[in-house]
C-alpha cells in the first residue's frame, strides 16, 4: 500500500513538474519594461450612438430572420437576415472597440524562458537532472539499455508481421471481375443487349449479367466502328464482331468512369474515334485496342472479346488485361 | 456585479489574480496577425453547423427510392446518404442555409489557414521558438484538407464520387503497402461496403475535430506563452510586446472578428448556391460528368495529375509505380516535406539559432522570400493547370496545347519567380539603405568577449 | 364622240385594265399550292435549294454534293436532319474546311434553309425528327443525359472539353436540334440510332435539356453551375478579399505603429 502511495507521490510530482515547465511564470534579469504607454479615456457620444444603432438594427434583422423562417423559408431571406444580423453585431463590436471603450496601449515583458542565443538554460540544467536522477542507483546501465532496445525492436517487428496476413488475397480481391466466356452483357435493368441497336457511331454502357452494377470491374463501354478502320493486334482479330467493341469502363489511370466517346464524322478531318475520360482527358484509341494516345493513363483499357449469341452481346472470353487502376505488384498479363 | 462575480471566481479557484493578468495580455494589433483568428472561427461556424448537419445526415450506403422534393430524380434510385442530403437541401428548415454555410466555411477556413501560412513563412515567424508551433500549424492544415474532403466525399453525388474514386487509385498507387493501404480505409476494393461511409462519417464528425481542436488548444497556448510576435518599430525589442490588452480592446475586436466571419459566412450560404448536389445526381460508378473537380484546396492535386506524362513504372509484367503516385502522393508529400524542413533549412543556411520575437518584413530576408515564391509560384502553376478544361472551354485554347505549356511553365516559372523577387526585395532595400529609412539592424550576438555583432544582416 | 361610243371605249378601258390586272396577279396566283399542285412547289424549293447549293456549299461538298476528299463529305443520304441542324444553328458553312463547327449566326434565312435542306433531303435519308418535350419523362431524360451526354456535355449541360474539340453548351438548343444532333452525330459526337434511344427516350431528352436551361437555383446565385472552379474563386476573391478588408479594418497598418 505505501509502495503505492510512493509511486503516487511521485506521479503527482512529474506531473507538477510538467505543468509548471509549461505555465510556471519565470523572473527574468533584465529589467522589465512593463506598463502603460498610453491610455484614452475621452468618451465619444458620436461613436456611442452608433453602436447603439447597430446594435437596434442586429436586432431587428435576428427578428427578420426569425419571422422569415416561420413564414417563409427561403434560403436567401434566411441567409440574408442572419448574415445582417451577425454582421451588424460585428460592426457594433468593432466601432466599440475602437472608438467606445478606453483606448488603452500598454508594453508587456516577454518571458524569458530559454538562453535568447540557444545555449542551455538553468531550468534545462535542472530538469535534465530531475528526470537522469532517477537512474542514481542503476548500476548496469548499458546491459539494461542493450536490452530495452532488443526488446523494442522485436516487438516492434511482431506487430507489423501480421499485417502480411493482408497479403495475396488483397490480389485477389482487386484483380476479381465477373467478365469470362459466355457471360451475356446486359443494360442497367439486367436486359440482353442486341447487337443491333447500335449503330456505326453509336456507345452504350454494358454489364455482365448477374453482377452488382456498383462493383467497380463490372461496367464495360461498347462502341461500333467501321470494321474496315480496325487495327487491333492479330490475336484480336475476331473480338469486334461487325466492327463491335467492348472495353473495360473504369480507366486505368483514377478509376473514373469513361464516359466520353469521341467520333469523327468526317474522319479525314478530326482525329480517331477514341474513348476519353473526362477526369484527367486520358484518351483511348478504340481502333487499336484502347492504346493511350494523350494523357496520363499508363495502361490500355482492357478489351473484352464479344461475340454475337442469337443476336444478342455475349462475352467470348475474360478482359485482356486488370480492370481499373494498377498497383503496386499487380501484373500485366 | 462585476466584484460578485470576481469573488466567486477567486473563493473557489483562486484565480482572480490569474483572471487579472490574463486580461491585461498585450496583443500586437497588425492586420496581418489576425489571419490564423479567421481560420479559428471559420472553424467556429464549420461546427455549429456541422452540428445541425450531422443530425440529419445518413451515412448509409443503402439504396432507396427518391420520393423528395426535387422533381428530376423522382422515382430513382440512389443511396441513402444522397438522398439524406436532398432532404437537407429541399424538406429540412434552413437545411440549405446551413448546408451552404458549411460548405463556404470550410473554403475559407483552408483558405484562411493558406494565407496565415503565407503570412507566417514570409514574415519568419517560424523561427524558434515558435517552430513546434508551426509545425502543429502544418499539420492541422493536412487535418482541414481531409476534414474537407471527407466533408463532400459524405453526399455521394456524382462528383464527390468521382474524387473518391481518384482517392482510392492514389492510395493504391503507393508502392509496396498501396493495396493494402486501399483495402484497409474502403474495407474492401472501391467502392467498399457500408462500412466505409460510416467511417468516413465518424472521422469527419468526431476524430478529425476532436483532433483539430486539441491542436487547435496547443497551437494557442503556444502562442499565449511567448507573446504574440511583432513588427520592429520604436519601442519595440526582443524582449517585450507593445499592443492592445486583452480587455477591453482586443476581447472586442475579436469578438467583432468572430462575428463578421460567421456573417460573411451565413450571408453566402444564404446567396450563393455552392455544391448543388441535385444537379449532380446520385454517383454510380459507371458514370461520370465532364468538368468534375475537386474543392478549390485540392486543384493543386488534380493539375499534377493531369500534368504528368503517361507512364507506370514497370519491372518486366510486374507494376512497381503506377501513374498517380507522382501527382497525387509524391508532388504533396515533397511540397509539405519542404514546408515541414523550413525551419531546420534556414537555420542551417543562416546559422541563426537565436530567439526571434521580431518579425522580418520580407524584403528583410530576400533569400527566404525568393525561395518561399519560387515554390509557391510551381504549386499555383500546377494548380492553375487542373482547371485548364475549364479555361479551354471559356477561352478557347486547346487543352492539349494547354498541357504541354504548363508542363514547360512548371519548370522555368519557379526560377523566374526567385529571380524576381530577389532582385525586388534588394532593389528595396538598398533604396530604403540610400533614403536613410532602413529598418534597424536586430539580430545583434553578443560574443564571449563581451563585444556586439551583428551577423546576417 | 358619240355617247354609244363612248361607253363603248369606256368598257374596252375598263376591260384592258382588268385583264392586266389579272394578267399582273397571275404568277402569285399560281404560286400558291393547292395540294394537288404540291410535287411542283417542292421540287422548285429542291430547284432553288440546288442553286444554292451549288452557289455555296459545292466548294467543300461538290458540285454533286458527292463530296470533295478532304474538304467535305458527302451529303448524299444524311438526311433532312443533319442538314437542318448544321444549317440553323449557323454551323455550316465552315470558314476552312477542318474548322469545328460551332454554333453561330445561321447564315441563310429560313426559306433559303429550307430549300436547302429540301435538296440535301432529296438525296434520301433520315427526316427532321418530331419532337414533343412535354411527353417525356424529366426523371429519364435525367438518367439518359447522365449515361449518353454528361460524359462530353458536364450534367449540368454547361459545356465540356474532349480531347480534339469543345463540347458546347446546350442553353440555346431546341427540342429539335437536340433530337437532330443525337440522331446525326455531328462533327465528333456519337449518333444514337432509333433502336438505342426511341421517340419517348428523345422526348425526355429534350425534357432534361429544356429544365438545365430554366433552372431553379434554390440556393442563391448559380455562379455557372459547374462546381468547384467557380466556388473556390468566389471563396477567394469575394469572401477572401472581404474578410482581409474586415481584418484591415479592425487591425493597425504599419503606419500606426511608426507614428508612435
Amino acid at each position: 500500500m505505501s509502495a503505492v502511495k510512493a509511486l503516487a507521490r511521485g506521479l503527482w510530482r512529474y506531473l507538477v513538474a510538467a505543468i509548471l515547465v509549461v505555465f510556471g511564470r519565470r523572473r527574468t534579469d533584465e529589467s522589465s519594461e512593463e506598463g502603460l504607454v498610453e491610455r484614452d479615456a475621452r468618451s465619444s457620444p458620436r461613436a456611442e450612438l452608433a453602436v447603439a444603432a447597430l446594435l437596434g438594427l442586429a436586432a431587428i434583422a435576428a427578428v427578420a430572420f426569425v419571422l422569415v423562417y416561420v413564414a417563409s423559408l427561403d434560403t436567401q431571406l434566411l441567409g440574408l437576415a442572419f448574415g445582417l444580423a451577425l454582421l451588424l453585431l460585428a460592426a457594433a463590436a468593432v466601432v466599440a472597440a475602437k472608438a467606445v471603450v478606453v483606448q488603452e496601449e500598454r508594453i508587456e515583458e516577454r518571458p524569458g524562458f530559454s538562453h535568447p542565443d540557444g545555449g542551455d538554460s538553468e531550468a534545462v540544467t535542472e530538469l535534465e537532472s530531475t528526470i537522469a536522477g532517477a537512474a542514481d542507483g542503476i548500476s548496469r546501465r548499458r546491459l539494461l539499455g542493450a536490452a530495452t532496445g532488443a526488446a523494442g525492436v522485436a516487438l516492434g517487428a511482431a506487430v507489423v508481421v501480421p499485417l502480411a496476413s493482408l497479403g495475396p488475397s488483397v490480389d485477389d480481391r482487386l484483380r476479381a471481375n465477373p467478365w469470362g466466356a459466355g457471360v451475356r452483357l446486359v443494360d442497367e435493368k439486367g436486359r440482353p443487349i442486341p447487337a443491333s441497336v447500335l449503330e456505326t457511331g453509336s456507345f452504350l454502357t454494358a454489364f455482365a449479367e448477374g453482377a452488382p452494377t456498383e462493383e467497380l470491374t463490372n461496367a464495360v463501354v461498347v462502341v461500333r466502328v467501321d470494321p474496315s478502320d480496325l487495327e487491333l493486334p492479330p490475336d484480336r482479330s475476331d473480338w469486334a464482331p461487325r466492327g463491335i467493341l467492348a472495353y473495360s469502363k473504369v480507366c486505368t489511370h483514377a478509376a473514373c468512369s469513361v464516359n466520353l466517346f469521341r467520333k469523327p464524322l468526317y474522319p479525314p478531318q478530326s482525329p480517331g474515334p477514341a474513348l476519353v475520360c473526362p477526369c484527367h482527358y486520358s484518351t483511348f484509341d478504340v481502333l487499336r485496342g484502347a492504346k493511350v494516345v494523350f494523357g496520363p493513363a499508363g495502361r490500355p483499357l482492357p478489351q473484352l472479346p464479344l461475340r454475337i449469341d442469337r443476336g444478342d452481346l455475349v462475352a467470348a472470353g475474360g478482359l485482356s488485361g486488370n480492370p481499373g487502376p494498377a498497383w503496386s505488384g499487380v501484373r500485366e498479363s | 456585479m462585476i466584484r460578485r462575480v470576481s469573488n466567486v471566481v477567486e473563493d473557489r479557484a483562486g484565480g482572480a489574480s490569474f483572471m487579472r493578468a490574463a486580461l491585461r495580455y498585450v496583443f500586437p494589433d497588425h492586420w496581418s496577425f489576425l489571419l490564423g483568428e479567421i481560420a479559428l472561427y471559420s472553424f467556429v461556424v464549420l461546427v455549429a453547423t456541422g452540428t445541425f448537419l450531422a443530425l440529419f445526415y445518413s451515412p448509409s450506403n443503402a439504396v432507396t427510392v427518391y420520393h423528395g422534393g426535387y422533381a428530376p430524380l423522382a422515382g430513382q434510385e440512389m443511396t441513402k446518404a444522397y438522398a439524406s442530403g436532398l432532404s437537407l437541401s429541399f424538406d429540412v428548415p434552413a437545411g440549405l442555409l446551413m448546408r451552404q454555410t458549411h460548405h463556404w466555411a470550410a473554403l475559407v477556413f483552408v483558405a484562411a489557414i493558406t494565407m496565415h501560412l503565407l503570412r507566417i513563412f514570409f514574415t519568419g515567424a517560424f523561427r524558434k521558438p515558435r517552430d513546434v508551433n508551426y509545425y502543429v500549424g502544418l499539420t492541422m492544415l493536412i487535418i482541414a484538407v481531409l476534414e474537407g474532403y471527407l466533408g463532400y466525399s459524405l453526399l455521394d453525388d456524382l462528383l464527390s464520387g468521382m474524387g473518391l474514386a481518384i482517392g482510392y487509385s492514389a492510395a493504391l498507387s503507393i508502392p509496396i503497402v498501396g493495396a493494402h493501404l486501399a483495402t484497409l480505409i474502403w474495407n474492401g476494393p472501391f467502392p467498399g461496403t457500408d462500412a466505409f461511409f460510416s467511417r468516413m462519417f465518424i472521422a469527419h464528425v468526431f476524430i478529425l475535430p476532436a483532433v483539430l481542436a486539441a491542436l487547435i488548444g496547443f497551437h494557442l497556448a503556444m502562442i499565449a506563452r511567448p507573446h504574440h510576435t511583432q513588427f520592429a518599430g520604436p519601442g519595440r525589442t526582443e524582449r517585450n510586446v507593445v499592443g492592445i490588452p486583452m480587455w477591453p480592446g482586443y476581447a472586442l475586436r475579436s469578438v467583432g472578428l468572430l462575428l463578421a466571419v460567421a456573417g460573411v459566412l451565413f450571408m453566402m450560404g444564404g446567396l450563393i448556391q455552392i455544391n448543388p448536389i441535385w444537379l449532380w445526381g446520385p454517383y454510380h460508378t459507371y458514370q461520370a460528368t465532364n468538368g468534375a473537380q475537386p474543392d478549390w484546396y485540392l486543384g493543386w492535386l488534380i493539375g499534377a495529375l493531369r500534368l504528368v506524362p503517361s507512364f507506370d513504372v514497370t519491372i518486366g509484367d510486374y507494376t512497381l509505380i503506377p501513374n498517380p503516385f507522382w501527382g497525387g502522393i509524391l508532388f504533396p508529400t515533397l511540397v509539405f516535406g519542404f514546408l515541414y524542413a523550413w525551419p531546420a533549412i534556414e537555420r542551417r543556411r543562416t546559422g541563426d539559432h537565436a530567439q526571434h520575437n521580431l518579425l522580418d518584413r520580407p524584403r528583410d530576408a530576400p533569400s527566404r522570400t525568393a525561395v518561399g515564391a519560387a515554390v509557391f509560384t510551381f504549386v499555383a502553376t500546377v494548380f492553375f493547370a487542373g482547371s485548364a478544361d475549364r479555361a479551354f472551354v471559356q477561352i478557347g485554347v486547346g487543352y492539349e496545347i494547354q498541357v504541354w505549356i504548363y508542363r514547360a511553365l512548371t519548370l522555368v516559372l519557379p526560377f523566374v519567380a526567385y529571380w524576381v523577387t530577389r532582385r525586388v526585395c534588394e532593389e528595396l532595400r538598398a533604396r530604403e539603405l540610400a533614403l536613410g529609412t532602413a529598418s534597424p539592424i536586430r539580430r545583434i550576438r553578443r560574443g564571449p568577449g563581451g563585444g556586439f555583432t551583428a551577423p546576417g544582416a | 364622240m358619240t355617247g354609244r361610243t363612248r361607253v363603248a371605249s369606256l368598257i374596252v378601258a375598263a376591260s384592258m385594265a382588268l385583264g392586266a390586272t389579272v394578267l399582273w396577279l397571275a404568277p402569285s396566283f399560281a404560286q400558291q399550292s393547292s395540294p394537288g399542285v404540291a410535287g411542283s412547289s417542292a421540287s422548285r424549293l429542291v430547284g432553288h435549294g440546288r442553286q444554292l447549293f451549288q452557289q455555296e456549299c459545292s466548294s467543300c461538298h461538290g458540285f454533286d454534293a458527292r463530296g470533295v476528299p478532304d474538304r467535305g463529305p458527302s451529303l448524299r443520304g444524311v438526311g433532312a436532319g443533319a442538314a437542318d441542324f448544321y444549317l440553323r444553328t449557323g454551323r455550316m458553312p465552315l470558314s476552312y474546311p477542318g474548322q469545328e463547327p460551332l454554333r453561330a449566326t445561321p447564315r441563310y434565312d429560313d426559306r433559303q434553309i429550307r430549300a436547302l435542306v429540301a435538296y440535301v433531303a432529296s438525296f434520301g435519308g433520315p427526316g427532321i425528327p418530331s419532337v414533343n418535350p412535354a411527353s417525356g419523362s424529366l426523371t429519364r431524360g435525367q438518367q439518359l443525359f447522365t449515361s449518353s451526354c454528361a460524359g462530353c456535355h458536364a450534367i449540368t449541360a454547361e459545356g465540356g472539353v474532349a480531347t480534339g474539340a469543345a463540347a458546347p453548351k446546350l442553353k440555346d438548343s431546341t427540342p429539335t436540334e437536340v433530337a437532330e444532333a443525337i440522331r446525326t452525330g455531328p462533327f465528333l459526337m456519337p449518333r444514337f440510332g432509333r433502336r438505342l434511344l426511341g421517340r419517348g427516350d428523345i422526348d425526355s431528352i429534350a425534357r432534361y435539356v429544356q429544365s438545365t436551361q430554366h433552372p431553379d437555383d434554390a440556393g442563391g446565385w448559380g455562379i455557372g453551375r459547374i462546381g468547384p472552379v467557380p466556388e473556390g474563386m468566389v471563396a477567394w476573391l469575394l469572401a477572401g478579399a472581404a474578410l482581409l478588408i474586415v481584418a484591415r479594418l479592425i487591425g493597425e497598418g504599419r503606419s500606426r505603429e511608426r507614428r508612435r
